[in-house]
């Protein structure tokens, strides 16, 4: 490409950042010093091109071993990807934990999402100096969470939750947290009732690490066991179980595996879809810290059954625990031949990549994810084409998110059928979900679909001590609250819908009376609008418009901003491409309808 | 056009637009399409896109260079050993496509024993390009399914250009791409309606759809329908007509629509040999340098839009251009002004339209001959040839060489014996610098038509030189310089470009009126097709003894 770079140089530093990851620059690229060989050959084009779904993981190691992404390290990438230095300050600019300008080496994002400012977290305004707002950083069960990033050759991330003002103060003044407690602490379950977990059961155990642990917990033995039934009658397995896709849209996944797998256009891909992002969610990372290799083993199958011999975990940016388990998970699955060619000598092969995100909500829908990947910035794609169809690399894929690919492992122990037994008509099987704010044991819960959110809330504990139940939020930031009369309700997909609400990804927020709602609200329409990310108007704008009805009706309520916010709502859930702009309304409309918030 | 119609009969590209972008190797040859055939390039990058391999061959690191896979920086001059040795990589691996090669073409056994002494290192020695590139591009060429060469005035554009076109089309006889879909040579054209030109006859041999002047048969087909005779020998080429001119055989001369007075080699020379006829006529729709020297001027009309009639693009399709416009003032449609002057000299050529003298030549030319008015409209033009008003031929050109039965590939297709023969003007002690001229994205040709309008690119003419170069000569960029090669001498503002290497300097003759770069170049010319060697003459560039500032500064 007949680049146009400005004067900028790379550092040395940054240049070996890059270097990291495309290799040593042993092709001729312009700008760079003159020699006999590239005054007479020099390489571009296609070829470096075809190497842009790297870009993402070029701008991590830049930022993480930089601190910064300066206009010099983008004029190097541009040339060594042979990608305009536009398109990379682009896609650069797009996720929120790299920075276009220069900062200190210690990054501290703070959480000030909807669970941590319910706990006693920082609000934004309050936020010292040296301290960066983050959305929801997954760690709701131990709110308020901090994590802070130091750059560096070796650059550390490290999670501390719970981290109040006072020990934000001592991150600041240079402290560093000490490891995390053991994740066994967010599955309450675990010191209960251990035998009749399913999903959860290994959580806690030294199978998060030692594969030969995970096998003697049963690891591994269900790959074998998809390898002798087939791919045919693994997809049948799944459909018959009447699985749904736990990340939120709740799919049937076994339709979907079967669509993939009849694709005549090669090769196939699967992506799990670990960007688990939405506030008050944190399953996702509860499996992938402490049972990788059960998403290592879930991913082979449905790899197996789909037809695809690559696979790519999506991982949230700001996960850093989970990266570091599945990192060590997957080289140790291939080092024992779980992973690589002919498995077990099945004569079928797979691979899987970690794909870790930057921040960026959006990230978390299956074909941004797919955008993300391949370099560009993480907008979703109109559908159709559908990812069966036309997917990553515009290759027919498998997305699916982590809760629900742990879910095949059981369902073919035990049968389709077997699962099908569980829940309810409706709903069929095991739930994950994820409980926080005032009761008095927050964490990750697996039950079966079915059980009311009265017995889901006395599971956890009941009401934290002293306080006064005053709503709780399902679904997250895309969800919609419910008051204390609706105790009864069975947690299904049924249920819910009637109640015109959503179980989503399974956030289940506690917030109790004190807790001002309107500072909640204020919370949601702001989370939005950063989380848009533009491509489409209705969102775009409809976001900064809803944010704005909110801070407006935070000061005064009139019925023409109410008209305007029901508008606002409606068109956003009409037009928007994606589901971000389609439920950017829903969790405020339901706390004006449901709770009387605004009620003049 | 010589080229390809001495090998396959026909002087067009062979491929369409639509091919370059479904295929596997492009080939761009001398061609910095991505400035001067900026909309090719459009379909060359949806052919990148779409999984094609770029190679660009170019003396210069230029913005298509930019763009390819492999860019290999040769000699000035030095195609036909590239090509030879390119050649001899592809016989030696075992690539060459022998069934194509005794089926559809001849010659081969000669050709083989003449390339036989390129081997990569004696290739790479005399064009300056690494052994391994050499060998990358030949095996890419060989390998692929599909593969295009392209190529412009960097061929074209040297005293030998003629034998340099017959060397690319060596390579493409040699794999069998050419005659295919997806396989193809292409000469990219300048203009919109440069291959109409030919196509209509304005070439000294042809008659209108490449009929043979001196071929007594189609001679004598026009001769019939235009009621006179025409004479039986071939004419000259602008070369000789300069040649005439300067002999005073030719006393006078009608230009239409070319600026000869700026955009010949050795423009001093040039301008001198115009201001010495007896009679000049030019037609233009500006009152270009050359106008300025004639005894009269007829305006002509905007081809694009003040009149009706068609043109035909560097992919051979013929397409319909309709009037918008009246030309204004006593300026007059083009043929209008011709069959006036018919008139006057005692000829009523009687066409009541343009419509008609397009039908006369449809009745004259069997590859326009199913072309009608109607057809090329509905179909938004029709890539020639055009047989008949029911039928359309392939979109690309020669598919007869693949046929099955002997009788049905017509004329073989030979092989060309080309020996490598290095620019007339080599440098010395005394021109150390390699000068070659070329083209930018903002302007066209003598800017004649570009001038007019302002761009945001244009910094106008510059002496483009190397940062090792410049470093030499102690001089900097904008710095004012004198160039001089064994012909001329004139001045220019430095421009320092990275896409140069030592002893490589670089000019346009965009800006004639400012810095008049034909007074360089050297009028050394292809006897076959009379075209000169712009594309390389020795200069030597001299630092001012005092620094005056840039014109314009």
């Amino acid at each position: 490409m007949d680049l146009k770079l400005n004067t900028s140089i790379a550092t040395d530093e940054e240049r070996r950042a890059v270097d990291n990851i495309l290799g040593s620059d042993t092709q001729s690229s312009r700008g760079d010093e003159r020699t006999a060989e590239n005054l007479r050959t020099a390489r571009a084009g296609e070829s470096f091109r075809q190497m842009r779904h790297l870009l993402l993981p070029v701008l991590h190691t830049v930022n993480d071993q930089v601190g910064w992404i300066s206009r010099g390290a983008i004029n190097h990438i541009a040339k060594r990807l042979d990608i305009a230095p536009a398109e990379i300050y682009g896609v650069a600019s797009f996720y929120a934990l790299f920075s276009m300008t220069e900062r200190p080496r210690r990054q501290i994002h703070v959480c000030i999402d909807l669970v941590c400012r319910a706990a006693g977290g920082y609000k934004e305004r309050d936020l010292p100096r040296g301290t960066l707002a983050s959305p929801c950083l997954g760690a709701c069960e131990r709110a308020p969470a901090t994590l802070v990033i130091e750059a560096g050759d070796s650059p550390r991330h490290e999670l501390l939750a719970p981290s109040f003002p006072a020990d934000i103060d001592a991150l600041v003044a240079g402290g560093w947290p000490g490891a995390e407690s053991n994740v066994a602490s967010s599955v309450p379950q675990l010191g209960r009732q251990d035998d009749s977990l399913v999903l959860l059961r290994r959580i806690g155990t030294d199978a998060s690490s030692d594969i030969t642990a995970y096998q003697s917990r049963g690891g591994f033995e269900t790959l074998k066991s998809a390898f002798a039934m087939g791919a045919t009658r693994v997809i049948a397995e799944v459909t018959t179980a009447g699985l749904v896709g736990r990340g939120g849209a709740a799919f049937p996944t076994g339709r979907k595996w079967g669509a993939v797998a009849e694709q005549s256009a090669q090769p196939h891909y699967v992506v799990c879809n670990a960007d688990e992002s939405e506030p008050g969610t944190f399953k996702d990372r509860v499996l992938l810290e402490g049972d990788p290799f059960a998403v290592i083993e879930s991913m082979t199958i449905a790899g197996f059954a789909t037809g695809g011999n690559k696979g790519w975990i999506y991982l949230r940016g700001e996960y850093p625990r989970a990266w570091r388990a599945l990192q060590h998970a997957l080289e140790t699955a291939r080092q024992n031949g779980f992973l690589g060619e002919n498995i077990l000598g099945s004569g079928f092969s797979f691979d899987i990549e970690i794909m870790r995100g930057a921040g960026a909500y959006i990230c978390g829908e299956e074909t941004a994810i797919f955008n993300s990947i391949e370099g560009f910035r993480g907008e979703p794609r109109n559908k159709p084409p559908f990812p069966v169809e036309v997917g990553l690399f515009g290759k027919p894929t498998l997305v699916n998110n982590v809760e629900t690919l742990v879910n095949v492992l059981p369902i073919l122990q035990h049968g389709g059928a077997a699962y099908a037994g569980l829940g309810t008509d409706g709903s069929n099987g095991l739930k994950l979900f994820c409980v926080s704010g005032a009761v008095a044991e927050p964490g990750v819960y697996e039950v079966e679909f079915g059980v009311t959110l009265g017995e889901l809330i006395e599971l956890a504990g009941g009401m934290r001590k002293g306080s006064t139940l005053r709503t709780i939020l399902l679904g997250g930031a895309a969800g919609g609250f419910v008051g204390p009369d609706d105790l009864d309700l069975p947690l299904t997909l049924e249920a819910t819908r009637l109640l015109s609400t959503t179980l989503g990804s399974g956030v289940v927020l506690v917030l109790d009376t004190s807790v001002d709602m309107i500072d909640q609200l204020q919370r949601i329409a702001a989370f939005f609008r950063d989380e848009s990310c533009g491509q489409c108007v209705p969102c775009r704008v409809g976001t900064v418009r809803q944010q704005e009805v909110i801070s407006r009706l935070s000061h005064g309520v009139g019925n023409d901003d109410l008209d305007l916010l029901r508008e606002l709502g409606q068109v956003m859930r009409d037009a928007s491409i994606c589901g971000l702009g389609q439920t950017a309304n829903s969790a405020i409309a339901s706390a004006i309808r449901n709770l009387g918030v605004f009620a003049s | 056009m010589v080229g390809l119609a001495t090998v396959f009969g026909a002087g067009g590209g062979t491929s369409s637009y639509k091919e370059i972008e479904d295929t596997d190797v492009i080939l761009m040859w001398g061609s910095n399409a991505r400035e001067a055939h900026p909309i090719f390039f459009h379909h060359v990058l949806q052919g990148v896109r779409n999984g094609a391999k770029l190679y660009v061959v170019d003396p210069r690191r230029t913005a298509s260079a930019e763009w390819a896979d492999l860019w290999l920086g040769i000699d000035v001059g030095t195609d036909i050993a590239l090509s030879n040795t390119i050649a001899r990589e592809i016989i030696h691996a075992g690539l060459a496509n022998n069934d194509y090669i005794s089926r559809a073409t001849t010659d081969f056994e000669e050709y083989a024993a003449s390339v036989e002494e390129w081997t990569l290192a004696r290739g790479s020695a005399v064009t300056g390009i690494p052994a391994e590139a050499i060998a990358e591009i030949a095996h890419a060429y060989a390998y692929a399914a599909k593969a295009q060469i392209c190529w412009t005035l960097g061929i074209t554009e040297h005293h030998n250009g003629v034998d340099n076109v017959l060397a690319l089309i060596n390579l493409a006889l040699l794999c069998g791409h050419v005659g295919r879909w997806g396989s193809g040579l292409n000469p990219l054209r300048g203009q919109n309606n440069v291959q109409g030109g030919g196509d209509m006859g304005a070439l000294p041999n042809k008659l209108p759809g490449f009929q043979d002047v001196e071929d007594d048969v189609a001679r004598g087909k026009f001769e019939a329908i235009w009621e006179c005779e025409i004479p039986a020998k071939n004419g000259w080429n602008l070369s000789e007509m300069f040649e005439a001119m300067e002999r005073r055989d030719m006393r006078a001369l009608y230009v239409i629509g070319e600026n000869p007075a700026q955009s010949e080699a050795d423009g001093h020379h040039a301008v001198k040999i115009l201001k010495s006829l007896d009679h000049l006529v030019v037609q233009d729709i500006f009152l270009t340098k050359t106008a300025e020297l004639a005894d009269v001027v007829f305006p002509g009309s905007a081809s694009w839009c003040e009149s009706e009639g068609t043109v035909t693009n560097s992919e051979r399709r013929v397409q319909m251009v309709h009037k918008a416009l009246t030309p204004p003032g006593n300026a007059h449609d083009d043929i209008q002004i011709l069959t006036d002057l018919a008139r006057v000299m005692g000829h009523d050529w009687n066409y009541r339209s343009n419509e008609d003298v397009w039908n006369e030549l449809r009745s004259l030319s069997p590859m326009h001959a199913g072309m009608t008015y109607s057809r090329l409209h509905e179909l938004g033009g029709i890539q020639w040839p055009c047989f008949s008003e029911d039928t359309l031929e392939p979109s690309f050109l020669h598919g007869r060489l693949w046929s099955e039965e002997l009788v049905d590939r017509g004329r073989l297709a030979p092989f060309s014996v080309v020996i490598d023969d290095p620019p007339v003007e080599s440098t010395s002690v005394e021109f150390p610098l390699r000068l070659t001229t070329g083209r930018r994205l903002d302007s066209y040709n003598t800017g004649v038509q570009s001038g007019g309008f302002r761009s945001p690119l244009r910094f106008g003419e510059t002496i483009d030189i190397s940062p090792e170069d410049a470093n030499d000569l102690g001089v900097e960029d904008d710095e004012l310089v004198r160039i001089t090669s064994p012909r001329g001498s004139l001045q220019a503002p430095v421009r320092i470009d990275e896409s140069l290497r030592p002893g490589l300097v670089f000019m346009t003759m965009h800006f004639p009126d400012e810095v008049d770069t034909n007074v360089l170049t050297i009028d050394a010319t292809d006897p076959k097709s009379g075209t000169a060697e712009f594309k390389a003459a020795a200069v030597r560039v001299d630092k001012l003894s005092a620094r005056v500032p840039a014109a314009g500064q």
